[in-house]
């Protein structure tokens, strides 16, 4: 690794760094703009140099729009499996007013295949084609498709995705299969969100290359997702689901490559919340349970996260002899509201002044507050602290806490269960740093008929292998990162679903 | 008798999701089926089962199979309905109303789906007052009532008929054959149940009892209040331990998720720990190595901050878990009953002894 540009899109604030072997030589913060763009250019601008081997981004705006209800096209969803599960059609435990926003057309067509294989019904082509004409005729080009048990077998997903491009020119189609899980509702959920953030996808994506443009900058744009790897944006434009949580996965990454730790727990401590996940291997640990996004079940690759009402800005009273701490805040407020600030609102961070763990605005305004209460405090952040960190171990052994974010001076430097608490320097650019360090994936996960176990796998390897090059990594750096096999017991034959999951680095332009 | 509101079911699916013990397959599904039917003006009413004559003939429903596979596909009211007429068709008997075969988990809401189609009421009991794994730890094997018939059905128009066996377990088996074929998910009607029937064998008024536990499960987390608490209270249980969930393991066998899990005390229980062996559902507990409650009392692990079930397929290392027991329906504490849920019906050789004996 050379050269390289990581840049954060969040909520607040966009970060740049400029990483040189492994080194941070330059950072910049800047408030994130209404439009994105300008803010990445600012970012871009502020710490481009001419020869860089390439630009990382990674950014909130799909999140966001799905949580804000903006930007979202209408889509039609193609549901295959009938005549089962017919009583809940796509969209059926959606909110409402996204629901209305986002549902163009549902159509639902016989076939599906059962957990053995069999088919459900075979599958209704002509129903299919009909449905095309229907949504196209409808004015919709954003098409979603779902077919029961198609994790097991995408066959059906795949020949209807055939027919939608043959009668709909023009259309993007996404296919459940390739994003989710077992769980019709959950991974149908998922597609439909990505078929609806496509257009915007493209068009964001689109700027984010004019703008590395303008910048100067010839290395191409790579985009990060949530497992905490870069893909081509060129492929991000087809998945925008996969970036939803980049912001939180690209905070661990870049802690763990500060630190040098590969395997902990991470904890992000900003103005309202504490945000903790769990490291392994360097990679985020993933969630095994359904996420909601903007009110929406699903259930697909996501990093399993744990946020408590916990940060600098954090609410502190005492009620009836109870001590609390948040979960409301006085969030960006808080150099107007906190005490030290000249504000009345008496917040996390005046305690943690007044327990002389920060210097920060003016100490002698809360001089005045009672040193034990001010223990008492700190002492019940720790306490939060510590039952978070707890709940995200997979097991009782002792693990690093690696504690980054503005608020990071509530973790105290003891905690029950945590072998020791990591402050990495640039932590306030974490998230730009996992960014600028990502590395490029090859997933398969498929059904394989007909091998033993260990052929199974060194295939599903393969293929992982082969989807990686074909991301830009360079073949030579290529490791096996995870692999699993989930044997098909009804299955006839022996079927084995494997899931194998390869990462490397970035191919470098020769 | 009177109308379900929206909210009851609500109540139901939450209250059912403990009475789970564990097991039984989240009613969030069935909820969402009633959500949409009440939606388009369907309504449910629920019939104490005092009202039943003594010839009124009643169907027992349950949605059979894996609940994996449930999740792909999913439970359909019209096919549920489609068991109780093709039961009528079978037997030439004439349905005066549904009950749940049990009241724990996903099943409690299949009835009401039947009855939203059927325009019948549902009967409040049920005969398990849980979830149980097999079919013939019911309170209607423990009167030694009649297995058969039983009609199945599949939304592709595939329809069974069990018509005769000599038993409960040849009912399990042969019935479980045919489910497997029509790919691990069926909804069936079991044999049909008079209204002298459903009064002396029924578990009564179990129905009332779940949507209860729901409403003071949702009151109590509206008001900040400790929902736990409100359970015992509801329900006249025991508090037995509250900590952390430090271990788990599970396996599949024979189509059943079996498995342990420990939890490490917390506040009165520091330094104290709690053992639970499982069958789908939570089956014994150990107190510091003693056995301490053991099925058929029920045995319900929740979510301590929200009081939420915690199913023996989701428990993980870190939870905050408290376990308490509720009261085992008397007709399982019987010679009989005991001989079909209790603990050596699980492979557990010890003596029955109630954590309400005492």
């Amino acid at each position: 690794m050379r050269r390289r540009i990581g840049v954060d899109v969040g909520g607040t604030n966009t970060d740049g760094v400029l990483i040189e072997d492994g080194k941070v030589i330059a950072a910049h913060k800047t408030p994130t703009t209404e439009d994105v763009l300008s803010g990445v250019r600012e970012a871009l601008s502020a710490v481009a140099v001419p020869d860089v081997q390439g630009v990382m981004i990674g950014t909130t705006h799909f999140v966001n729009a799905v949580v804000q209800r903006r930007d979202l096209p209408r889509v039609g969803a193609l549901r295959i499996g009938m005549p089962a599960s017919r009583s809940l059609p796509p969209f059926c435990d959606w909110p409402e007013d996204l629901a209305t926003l986002v549902r163009g057309a549902v159509h639902m067509v016989e076939g599906g295949v059962d957990y053995d294989g069999r088919p459900i019904m075979p599958l209704d082509e002509r129903a299919i084609a009909a449905a095309a004409r229907q949504m196209r005729a409808a004015g919709l080009s954003c098409v979603a498709v779902s077919s029961i048990f198609s994790p097991l077998d995408p066959a059906m997903e795949e020949r209807a995705a055939q027919i939608l491009r043959q009668e709909m020119p023009g259309a993007t189609v996404t296919l459940s299969h390739e994003l989710g899980r077992i769980g019709l509702l959950e991974r149908e959920n998922v597609a439909l969100l990505n078929a609806a953030l496509i257009p915007l996808a493209a068009h964001t994506l689109q700027a984010f290359e004019q703008a590395v443009a303008a910048a100067g900058i010839a290395a191409p744009l790579y985009i990060t997702q949530n497992d905490g790897t870069v893909i081509r944006a060129e492929l991000a434009a087809r998945f925008p689901v996969l970036s939803f949580a980049s912001g939180p996965t690209n905070s661990m990454r870049g802690a763990a490559f500060l630190t040098g730790v590969q395997d902990a727990l991470v904890v992000d401590v900003g103005g309202t919340t504490s945000d903790f996940g769990a490291l392994k291997a360097g990679f985020p640990r993933e969630a095994n349970t359904v996420v909601q996004i903007g009110g929406v079940r699903t259930l697909f690759r996501m990093p399993d996260l744990l946020s408590i009402g916990l940060g600098g800005g954090s609410l502190v009273r005492e009620e009836g002899g109870r001590l609390s701490i948040g979960p409301r805040s006085v969030g960006f407020r808080l150099t107007k509201e906190a005490i030290v600030f000249g504000g009345g609102t008496l917040t996390a961070t005046d305690i943690a002044v007044r327990g002389g763990r920060l210097a920060l605005g003016d100490a002698s305004r809360v001089a005045s507050l009672d040193p034990a209460f001010a223990a008492a405090a700190l002492a019940e952040a720790a306490r939060m602290i510590e039952e978070a960190a707890d709940r995200m171990k997979a097991d009782a052994a002792e693990v690093p806490l690696l504690a980054v974010g503005g608020g990071a001076f509530l973790v105290p430097d003891r905690i029950a269960g945590i072998s020791e608490v990591l402050r990495p320097a640039n932590a306030a650019v974490a998230n730009a740093v996992g960014a600028a360090i990502a590395q490029v994936s090859g997933e398969a996960d498929q059904v394989f008929h007909g091998l033993s176990r260990s052929e199974a796998m060194a295939e599903a390897e393969r293929i992982a292998r082969a989807r990686a090059v074909d991301a830009g990594a360079d073949p030579a750096s290529l490791s096996l990162v995870d692999i699993e096999d989930l044997p098909l017991a009804y299955m006839p034959g022996g079927a084995l679903r494997v899931r194998a999951r390869v990462v490397g680095d970035i191919r470098e332009a020769p | 008798m009177r109308e379900l509101t929206l909210e009851d079911i609500e109540a139901l699916a939450v209250g059912a999701w403990i009475l789970g013990t564990g097991g039984g397959g989240s009613p969030y599904l069935g909820l969402l089926n009633m959500r949409r039917l009440y939606a388009e003006g369907a309504r449910v009413r629920l019939m104490p089962p005092e009202e039943l004559a003594d010839d009124d003939a009643v169907a027992v429903l349950s949605n059979m199979g894996a609940p994996l596979v449930g999740q792909e596909r999913l439970a359909d009211p019209a096919n549920i309905a489609r068991a109780v007429t093709l039961m009528e068709e079978f037997t030439r008997i004439r349905f005066r109303a549904v009950m749940s075969l049990e009241i724990g988990g996903n099943n409690a809401i299949q009835p009401l789906m039947a009855a939203a189609h059927l325009g019948l009421p549902v009967v409040d009991a049920d005969c398990m007052g849980r979830a149980y794994p097999e079919a013939q730890m019911t309170s209607f094997a423990v009167g030694d009532l009649r297995p058969y018939p039983l009609s199945m059905v599949d939304p592709r128009g595939i329809e069974g008929i069990v018509a005769r066996v000599p038993s409960w377990k040849w009912m399990e088996r042969l019935s479980r054959k045919m489910c497997v074929e029509l790919g691990s998910i069926a909804a069936t009607c079991k044999a049909p149940r008079t209204g002298a029937e459903v009064k002396r064998w029924g578990i009564l008024h179990t129905t009332t009892k779940a949507v209860a536990l729901g409403q003071a499960v949702r009151k109590a987390q509206r008001e900040h209040r400790d929902p736990i608490e409100a359970i015992l209270h509801a329900e006249d249980g025991r508090l037995l331990f509250r900590g952390k969930v430090t271990d788990v393991s599970r396996r599949t066998t024979e189509g059943f998720l079996r498995g342990t899990a420990r939890l490490d005390g917390l506040d009165d229980w520091r330094g104290r720990r709690f053992d639970l062996a499982f069958q789908n559902e939570w089956a014994v507990g150990w107190l510091d190595g003693e056995p301490h409650v053991m099925t058929p009392d029920l045995i319900c692990v929740l979510e301590t901050a929200t009081g939420e079930a915690i199913g023996t397929e989701t428990l993980r290392y870190g939870q905050r878990a408290t376990v308490i027991a509720l009261p085992a329906p008397p007709v399982f504490l019987t010679e009989r009953g005991l001989a079909l849920v209790g603990p050596r019906a699980f492979g557990h050789d010890l003596e029955f002894r109630s954590v309400f004996a005492s």
